[in-house]
């Protein structure tokens, strides 16, 4: 048995277990998964936004060669029933019938209409060509509030509207009040862009029966194995006991894997009609119809100041696009944003009031950030308006509003209580990376001397709430499933250590994260650590991985079940050393009696001795394993500042980043290099929707941006190189001080280069660009701009 | 995602393609490196009865001289045209838009001729071909015949070739840097691998501190790659240098988009790409002319 | 049915194939080599990416039957005698993957780029993987991996980066 290094894992940059395998080829995305007797399953959508199904005809498709079965929605539907929501809002949320196979009515281009099961993945494909399916076409529904007015038609006609819930949130003072006495009452009106989360994998399900017990192991390309073998249960009847869900490599998520998808219940329910194994795998552009997109709001902010800029209270009407149903938590989205639209401002009163809408497009629903980044474009966007309208620096403006650092727990006008957070430093930090002053006065030096290329500088501070996280606060949410998290520990007899997680990555790291952890706590070597996970079977316990919660409620989980291994270990320990437990001290692994360090057991001495069990303390158990399950009493509260400098050609409209730089403080940090990776590629995403990224409709409700021809994300050229940099003011609602970095990059960045490009064009007129800043839409702006300054002048004369 | 099926055919000349051609009709479909062919088939856009595969044809690869004129065979790759000293040395226009087509691995399979009989006015290489005044040589039950550019390109996807003829080669007059050629491809797309939204393909000969001759070709503002005639005529004679000629080339730019019938997309007006096609325009001539 | 010869990663194969079946299927389902991905069906992600006769392919984008006769290399192939090659040390060492699903196209387009480039610089390899999406990583990263495997590699690279000197 190897002793391990006193160095602590916590805090290295260990490169990743992860890696062998993914830099070898030798991994198991779920399409990789062939088992004999595999059939492949194929879904004919509908190239309709919305139509009525007068006929579904299957049997074309069965004569064609290959073809073992085929089901219209209604088949299916007898056997399956409506997918989930996990989150209805409000007690009075008008939340329709979702079968996973249109029965009487497509509601969005790309619902399913019907599937056939072929011997492979070709025969499938021809078989869809031999459906035949007549549509009466019905209206589409596409605008969030024409969708709202009378006599529009109507996505679910059943439910007499497309109003799904209103859910208002008034907290501190009355905000009429407060916005009588402001000096300054600024309103704007900012759009969301659809945005489809292209993961590098697409999607894939693949399940194989055990007819003669009616067991079936579900493989998904899943973010939540654990929810969705509840959800899966309950939409097909099988048994939750007989279900095992394992979510493989995965390859992404971004939150497009945290749902119950129709495939993912036709796919169980074909294998327990046929009794066959059956595989789904998505193609892209089928994915940009059928997997679910993020953001669609239509934000209405108001805030009230005084003339120095001193914040008083704050509005915010959203309307929110929920596309044709409500998926697992679609509804849910937009509330994540509504404690965080006053982000780290103090304020006197806050409105917030969300409208969920029906359209015909693909259900919304998480996308990375999930409702925050909205919340913080909205507040970040206005912040800069506030601060030319008082005529300060926007830095200026924010330091005026923001929550010092020795408030902290400050309990923020919505509510919430941000537990720790140091914004002067973050922001200090920034500028001086930045360069703040020096860049200011180039701007200024470029700008009088007219040069068609504008500078911009663009600031973001932001923080959000994350980790999720208390299961009583989801309660009052109304959110169904709870915020804990699981971890067990196995010391096996050779001394080596399986960490069990319920947390579930898809590229984050959390096998070297969970053995720097597990390592730390036992004091056993790094690479003695293996971690199993996303597998029901060896994984039984977990709520998976989401809302940047794994390392925050899972990491803590580990940390915990380690220690209780460490005092069960202790007690054995005790034992065969002949001493009281008292005077044991544990360090590095080993345990010794206080004042004869030669009396030792390393704790793998000790899990060995539990195996042989042959000397034990009286009555216990043969075993130092533990299990640990944390509920934690708060969301943590990352937060920074980022700064992006843009170059506007004013020519061409085409916007490109000079530099980038965010100070992010996540608190305690497990691995840095993670981290830092996980904000680089937070950055881009965020970026991508400041420049790039946008779901587009036609006016019938085709999606135009079918493909990644169409859908821009941004490639290696198109980026920066960003500088990084952090602070850290630890957590206080766990032990590990973490806070969780998932989607800070993503809720930063996006108003930073926003703010950046309108920084840039300001001098020339422009108020606002709306997202994505395209080349286009910026030339636009100039335009409508020029032709509004030209027409004053004529005004005037 | 999987394309339809189609019978295939691998020819070993050009003759025995051009049968196989013949002997299909409408229904067959040429692959040469298959770089849009093969999205279009995945994403069942088109369904082929025949596919005739001609890249193992021998002989119609490869860069040769014949005087003045670079003889370029249709199946060579783009990665091959980018690296060829021929065409660098006598068509760099053509090498550094070359260099702009989608990315490396599409260079690598991507062929020239197989983007000119495509006919995507969004792609590079066709306005290019115009601007380089190339000629496009096709072979038929008939023998073979000469097409220039600017009677190539006839509507959307649609070239002068009938079902029956393969492109075999493209002859592109010399544009030598010696005889006072200057070239340049501005190429305005959103991200780095996506089509150009406006390409401009600006040669510019210069004589006597003048611009005696310049040749333009404009991507993706129309059905087909066209050329700016009205800024080609406006800027012969222009000075060459000094202030009076950036400002003789922007006047003449005015006109680029003149005839030109630019599609609107969402967020991508044609008014927009009317007035890109102006802006780099006079970017491209600049830089061609060694001005900018 | 076409017959095709194919050498994969070393491996020779004969096959019938439908002419219209993708290399990429064949080298996944066929033949059980399922280190390439698949993560588009416009050509535009990359993720499929391999080594064909010399120089990359996307692999969604080739017949099999315009393989016959060649030669394929993936990311299986890549490691000789046990030992990884230099990039795929550099990727694990810059940390340039996250969910991984890009990486095999990433170090088949990185491969080609050193081969043609030993010595890039950082905006050569950026507009080198032009056709290579990732989603996780931003790419910064993957340049400095790419970089740092060329052995060229600048300041960038080589120090640490900010975090490993925070407080």
């Amino acid at each position: 048995m190897s002793e391990r290094t006193t160095e602590r894992e916590v805090g290295r940059s260990r490169p990743r277990k992860e890696d062998a395998r993914l830099v070898t080829g030798q991994t198991t995305w779920t399409d990789n998964i062939g088992v004999t007797g595999l059939l492949h399953l194929a879904i004919l959508r509908s190239p309709m936004a919305h139509a009525r199904l007068t006929r579904v005809d299957v049997s074309g498709a069965l004569g064609r060669p290959g073809v073992v079965a085929a089901f219209t929605g209604r088949d299916l539907a007898a056997t399956t029933a409506s997918l989930p929501c996990a989150w209805p809002v409000t007690e009075d949320i008008v939340l329709p019938d979702h079968p996973a196979v249109a029965v009487d009515e497509v509601r969005y281009a790309g619902d399913p209409v019907a599937v056939v099961v072929a011997r492979d993945r070709y025969a499938a494909a021809d078989a869809l060509e031999a459906i035949e399916v007549d549509y009466e076409p019905l209206p589409p529904v596409l605008d969030l509030e024409a969708a709202l007015a009378d006599g529009s038609p109507l996505v679910h006609a059943d439910k007499g509207t497309n109003r799904s819930y209103v859910w208002p949130l008034a907290t501190g003072e009355d905000y009429g009040a407060v916005r009588r006495r402001a000096d300054v009452v600024l309103r704007r009106r900012y759009l969301q862009q659809r945005l489809i989360p292209n993961a590098m994998e697409p999607r894939a399900v693949v399940v194989t029966p055990l007819a003669a017990s009616g067991e079936y192991t579900v493989y998904s390309a899943t973010q939540i194995p654990h929810v969705l073998r509840v959800m899966l249960s309950m939409v097909t009847g099988v048994p939750e006991h007989k279900l095992r869900v394992v979510a493989p490599d995965v390859g992404g998520g971004f939150g497009s894997k945290l749902q119950v998808y129709g495939e993912e219940v036709v796919a169980l329910d074909v294998a327990r009609r046929l009794g066959r194994p059956v595989k789904w795998t998505e193609s892209r552009s089928e994915g940009h119809l059928a997997t679910h997109h993020g953001r669609g709001q239509v934000q209405d902010i108001e805030v009230a100041a005084t003339s120095e800029g001193k914040l008083l209270g704050l509005k915010v009407d959203l309307l929110a696009d929920m596309g044709a149903y409500l998926m697992l938590v679609t509804p849910g989205i937009p509330i994540l944003g509504a404690f965080m639209y006053p982000a780290i401002y103090k304020m006197d009163a806050y409105e917030f009031s969300c409208t969920g809408v029906f359209t015909t497009r693909t259900p919304t629903d998480a996308y990375r950030g999930a409702g925050r980044p909205e919340a913080t474009y909205a507040i970040e966007r206005i912040m800069d308006e506030l601060a030319v309208e008082v005529g300060l620096d926007p830095v200026e403006l924010r330091r005026r509003n923001w929550i010092g650092h020795e408030e902290f727990p400050y309990t923020s006008v919505s509510g919430l209580t941000y537990d720790s957070g140091d914004y002067e430093a973050a922001t200090d930090k920034a500028l001086a990376l930045f360069g703040y002053d020096e860049l200011r006065a180039e701007q200024a030096k470029r700008t009088e001397s007219g040069d068609p290329v504008r500078l911009g500088i663009g600031v973001s501070t932001y923080t959000e709430m994350c980790g999720l996280a208390p299961s009583r606060v989801l309660r009052d949410l109304r959110y169904a499933a709870g915020g804990w998290e699981a971890a067990s520990i196995r010391m096996l007899p050779t001394g080596k250590v399986e960490v069990v997680t319920g947390s579930s990555p898809h590229g984050q790291g959390h096998e070297t994260c969970w053995s720097q952890i597990a390592a730390d706590v036992l004091g056993v070597p790094f690479e003695d650590v293996e971690v199993v996970h996303g597998d029901t079977r060896s994984a039984p316990q977990g709520m998976d991985t989401y809302g940047s919660r794994s390392l925050v409620v899972g990491g803590t989980a580990v940390h915990h079940a380690a220690r209780k291994v460490v005092e069960k270990a202790r007690r054995v320990a005790a034992h065969l050393l002949e001493a009281d437990e008292r005077d044991l001290d544990f360090a590095d692994g080993v345990f010794s009696v206080k004042g004869s360090p030669e009396a030792r057991r390393t704790i793998q001495e000790v899990a060995f001795e539990t195996f042989s069990s042959h000397d034990l303390p009286d009555g216990m158990e043969p075993t130092v394993n533990a299990e640990h399950l944390v509920d934690p009493d708060n969301f943590s509260y990352p937060h920074g500042t980022h700064l992006c400098a843009v170059e506007v050609d004013t020519e061409t409209g085409r916007t490109s980043i000079r530099s980038y730089v965010c100070v992010d403080d996540v608190g305690r940090v497990v691995n840095p290099v993670i981290v830092e990776g996980q904000v680089h590629g937070g950055l881009a995403q965020g970026i991508a929707q400041a420049l790039y990224e946008e779901a587009v409709y036609d006016d019938e409700g085709n999606l135009v941006s079918g493909s990644l021809a169409d859908y821009l994300v941004p490639g290696a050229p198109d980026l920066p190189e960003f500088t990084t940099d952090r602070t850290e003011t630890p957590a206080t609602s766990n032990p590990l001080g973490v806070k969780g970095v998932g989607e800070a990059g993503t809720i930063a960045s996006t108003p930073a280069v926003v703010n950046a490009i309108v920084d840039a064009l300001r001098p020339l007129g422009v108020r606002d660009v709306a997202m994505p800043c395209s080349p286009g839409r910026i030339w636009e702006a100039l335009r409508s701009a020029r032709a509004g300054r030209e027409a004053q002048k004529e005004g005037r004369s | 995602m999987i394309p339809p099926a189609f019978a295939y055919a691998r020819p070993t000349g050009v003759e025995e393609a051009v049968r196989l051609l013949a002997g299909a009709g409408e229904d067959a479909k040429v692959l040469a490196g298959g770089q849009s062919l093969l999205p279009l088939l995945r994403l069942r856009l088109a369904f082929p009865e025949l596919v005739v595969d001609v890249g193992r044809i021998p002989g119609l690869r490869g860069v040769r001289e014949e005087g003045g004129t670079l003889v370029i065979g249709a199946l060579t790759t783009h990665h091959a045209v980018v690296a060829d000293p021929l065409v660098r040395r006598h068509a760099g226009l053509l090498a550094a838009a070359t260099a702009t087509v989608a990315d490396p691995a599409v260079r690598h399979r991507g062929t020239l001729g197989g983007s000119l009989a495509h006919a995507d006015p969004a792609g590079d290489l066709p306005a290019v071909a115009l601007a380089l005044d190339a000629e496009l040589v096709a072979v038929g039950p008939d023998g073979r015949r000469t097409v220039p550019a600017r009677e190539f390109f006839v509507d959307y996807l649609q070239t002068a070739l009938r079902p029956d003829e393969l492109l075999v080669e493209v002859r592109v007059p010399k544009t030598d840097e010696a005889d006072g050629w200057g070239f340049h491809y501005e190429k305005f797309s959103r991200v780095a691998q996506a089509w150009a939204m406006v390409g401009v393909a600006a040669l510019v000969r210069r004589d006597d501190g003048h611009i005696a001759q310049a040749r333009i070709g404009l991507t993706n503002m129309g059905t087909t790659p066209l050329r700016a005639t009205a800024t080609e005529e406006a800027l012969a004679g222009v000075g060459a240098a000094g202030p009076a000629g950036v400002d003789g080339v922007a006047r003449a730019a005015q006109s680029a988009a003149e005839g030109t019938r630019p599609a609107a997309e969402p967020a991508v007006s044609a008014a927009y790409r009317a007035h890109l096609a102006r802006t780099l325009t006079r970017r491209a001539v600049l830089a061609a002319a060694r001005m900018g | 049915m076409t017959r095709i010869s194919v050498t994969v990663d070393g491996t020779t194969y004969e096959d019938e194939v439908e002419p219209r079946l993708l290399l990429v299927h064949y080298l996944r389902d066929r033949l059980g080599l399922t280190g390439t991905p698949i993560g588009c069906d416009t050509s535009n992600c990359g993720a499929c990416t391999v080594d064909l006769d010399g120089a990359t392919a996307k692999s969604c984008s080739v017949l099999a039957v315009q393989a016959d006769g060649s030669e394929v290399t993936t990311v299986q192939g890549l490691a000789a005698n046990g030992e990884w090659h230099p990039l795929q040390k550099a990727f694990h060492e810059q940390h340039a993957l996250q969910c991984g699903y890009c990486t095999p196209g990433m170090l088949m387009a990185a491969r080609d780029l050193l081969r043609e480039n030993p010595g890039p610089s950082a905006d050569e390899v950026r507009h080198a993987l032009e056709g290579n999406l990732c989603r996780c990583t931003g790419y910064q990263n993957i340049v400095r991996a790419v970089l740092a495997a060329s052995g060229a590699a600048g300041p960038a690279a080589a120090e640490p980066s900010p975090q490993e000197v925070a407080p």
